[in-house]
């Protein structure tokens, strides 16, 4: 797809944060699994709310879960 | 596989099965009289509408089925709502859709301008409709895979 900016921290802070499950986390956020699935492989840009309630699941900052630059893509 | 995946794969089949195999049931009911005769009007205006209703029930039933067999197979109970990925993806294919029927609708009047036999116009309009479902279908497909 498109350029995508915006990456994430997910995947490493799920497994930080006792192995919390893709399932799990969707739960916290109010989303579905495919989504959380979708983030972690980089093809989707969330938005601000679900940036803030991610961030929130993790008791986290926003800064710390996402970041924004060039080569976002591993 | 996730669930959007694979619930976008058996949407994709099952509007290729059930068109063609309406299409195969009404084949042989085609009036033999003229091409114009208000007979064939009744039969594309009666196609169009047991089309419409025969894929609305078997869309059901197809997904009713669909949610069953996920479940026994992963033990995984499907989503019960929409979050903001599937409402992009939605708006995506839905976008894609309308583009391809008024497409369709557009040729359809252009073969009436060129004076073609209503009939074409007919076709056009059905295989714009049937076109315009695998593209949503398959632009759902795309996105769930690829992203947004």
């Amino acid at each position: 797809m498109g350029k995508n900016l915006v990456g994430n921290h997910i995947r490493k802070l799920r497994f930080n944060h006792d192995e919390m499950t893709q399932q799990q986390l969707a739960d916290k956020a109010g989303v579905t699994r495919q989504t959380i699935v979708a983030l972690e492989k980089g093809n989707y840009s969330p938005s601000l709310e679900l940036a803030f309630r991610i961030a929130h699941a993790f008791n986290l900052p926003l800064e710390e879960v996402f970041f924004y630059g060039e080569n976002t893509k591993k | 596989m996730t669930y959007q995946e694979k619930k976008s794969i058996v949407s994709l089949i099952s509007a290729i099965l059930i068109f063609g195999s309406f299409c195969l049931y009404m084949y042989p009911q085609f009036p033999e009289g003229g091409l114009e005769s208000t007979e064939t009007f009744r039969f594309w205006g009666s196609f169009v509408l047991i089309l419409t209703l025969v894929s609305i029930v078997a869309h059901i039933m197809i997904s009713i089925i669909f949610n069953i067999v996920f479940r026994i197979t992963t033990n995984e109970k499907e989503p019960s709502f929409e979050d903001e990925l599937d409402k992009l993806i939605t708006l995506k294919a839905n976008r894609n859709s309308f583009f391809m029927f008024i497409i369709g609708f557009l040729l359809a009047m252009g073969s009436l301008v060129i004076s073609q036999p209503s009939q074409l116009m007919f076709l056009i309009l059905i295989t714009s409709g049937f076109v315009s479902d695998v593209t949503g279908s398959v632009t759902k497909l795309y996105h769930y895979r690829k992203g947004v």
